[in-house]
């Protein structure tokens, strides 16, 4: 008996994941070069769009409990159902830090181009790298991959801490630069935030592989 | 589902596998690690044909243990020997022990009439006495081992009927006809039946397959009590009944030489959710059986 619907639902919500995974790293994208750019347009995009990325994870939410409830799942198809679930939740909290970013770079519209951001684009870089390698463990059930994304982890803190000191450094020199040095601040927090989202999503592809639940790393922040 | 801390380990399972190669089993070191019943080495035959090879395991003390496994595996015939009553059907035979605090309920000298009053059953279908009366019904076994006091029968028949969580609804009616019940009622009165002889262990055989679904968490819910003064083995296809009511669950299948193999026996909490052997986690997502 090869229970085909069941796995063929299976296979389904986990393409949903992934598509919900691309419009994160799209909104996270998008609202780096918004920034860079000091695109307010397309920010407001970003903001109203997240709308449809919150529905789309309650949708795969409500399809997996009525699987789980339909299917009665047990053992991996258990695992891979729970992953789920608190795989969505990460996402969509992604795609909300990127969604601040833009409301940050809605806030900073008067502030001159070209805006020097230090080493926030590596961090993006590094979210944006870590998103796609959690994914990527996730559809390859790569546990291996999956522990590594902690490594990238602790080079988005270490260049967290980077643009902490040099915006504080500029705070402190330049009184009048207090404000906007303060936005990027926030935006590093953001980018951070989202590094932790996806050592989540690795801790879940650790579950989901051996049913172990672990905390593969402790952010500083 | 709770987890006592008495259950199978995977170096249990080992020394089960290999028991000259692990030694003994360790002394238990409490009385929440005490195992009821200690199975060793058991296979069990009918005629010629051999149904349950060569079973070990430990069922513990006050927890209720769960038999999984397809049809025709031997879950069935691996519980009937633990009180003797597999050997009821024409030439069916044990090899290998069964501990019952120790004693070999197989030596000679038992009396099985003694050991299937330590060890309780209750069957897929309720099978009250059709002619007797509830309170008749309850008091059954009493009899049979020769008491004889009113008084102490009537307290006996009363506390086994609330243990049953059945006695609120036949109190005023303990003389009418045990049939008279519904198919839920009945079965709790089957229990009633096994507890009043006061049992270690009560066996049940899928005791929930032919009762619907609000007498089914009844039974359930009845089972978890029971558990705190009881021993209780379960043999079930519900593997979603398994899951809410046993603390261990032991899978069996049959294996090539058509007889049931103990293929896996863990807390059910890992047996369910991370099973460590191929054949259990196909059984359980439903890939076969």
């Amino acid at each position: 008996m090869a229970r085909d619907l069941f796995t063929r639902e299976i296979t389904q919500l986990q393409d949903e994941v992934l598509a919900l995974g691309s419009m994160a790293e799209k909104a996270l994208l998008d609202a780096m070069e918004s920034l860079r750019a000091g695109d307010v347009v397309a920010a407001r995009r970003i903001v109203e769009d997240d709308q449809k990325i919150n529905a789309r994870r309650f949708e795969i939410e409500e399809k997996c409990i009525f699987v789980i409830a339909s299917q009665q799942p047990m053992a991996t198809d258990l695992r891979a159902l729970v992953s789920m679930l608190f795989i969505v939740t990460d996402l969509e909290r992604i795609a909300d830090h990127a969604e601040g970013i833009a409301r940050i770079n809605i806030l900073m519209d008067d502030e001159p181009l070209p805006r020097r951001l230090g080493d926030i684009p590596a961090m993006a870089d590094r979210a944006v790298a870590m998103l796609r390698d959690s994914l990527q463990a996730y559809i390859e059930h790569d546990v291996a991959a999956a522990r590594r994304i902690c490594e990238a982890d602790d080079e988005v803190d270490r260049l967290q801490d980077s643009v902490y000191d040099e915006a504080t450094r500029a705070m402190v020199a330049d009184p009048t630069t207090i404000q906007r040095n303060t936005y990027l601040l926030w935006t590093s927090h953001n980018l951070e935030r989202i590094a932790d989202r996806c050592t989540n999503i690795a801790e879940r592809v650790i579950y989901l592989v051996s049913g172990r639940m672990e905390e593969i790393n402790v952010s500083k922040y | 589902m709770r987890n006592t801390g008495i259950l199978p380990t995977e170096q249990d399972a080992a020394r089960e596998r290999h028991p000259a190669a692990a030694g003994q089993a360790p002394e238990p070191d409490s009385q929440a690690q005490r195992a009821a019943l200690r199975v060793e080495n058991l296979s069990a035959w009918y005629g010629r044909k051999l149904a349950v090879a060569d079973v070990s395991l430990d069922i513990a003390a006050n927890s209720v243990t769960a038999l999984i496994g397809p049809s025709g595996c031997g879950k069935s015939t691996l519980i009937r020997t633990f009180n003797r009553m597999h050997e009821f059907a024409p030439h069916a035979r044990v090899e290998g022990r069964v501990l019952l605090e120790g004693v070999n309920v197989y030596d000679p000298g038992i009396d099985p009439a003694r050991v299937r009053q330590r060890i309780g059953m209750v069957f897929q279908k309720p099978n009250p006495f059709p002619t007797l009366s509830i309170a008749e019904n309850v008091a059954a076994g009493l009899r049979f081992l020769g008491v004889r006091s009113r008084a102490e029968i009537g307290d006996r028949v009363e506390t086994a009927l609330k243990l049953a969580a059945l006695w609120d609804e036949v109190r005023n009616d303990l003389k009418k006809p045990g049939i008279a019940l519904s198919g839920g009622q009945q079965q709790r009165l089957c229990i009633a039946r096994a507890i009043a002889v006061e049992p270690e262990i009560i066996l049940m055989d899928e005791p929930c397959s032919a009762l619907d679904p609000v007498a089914t968490l009844k039974i359930e819910d009845l089972m978890r009590g029971l558990a705190e003064r009881y021993t209780i083995v379960i043999v079930t296809h519900n593997m979603q009944q398994a899951a809410r009511v046993s603390d261990a669950t032991a899978f069996m299948l049959m294996g090539e030489d058509g007889a049931g193999h103990l293929i896996e026996y863990r807390p059910t909490q890992e047996l369910f959710t991370r099973p460590q052997d191929r054949r259990t986690e196909d059984y359980i997502t439903g890939r076969f059986g």
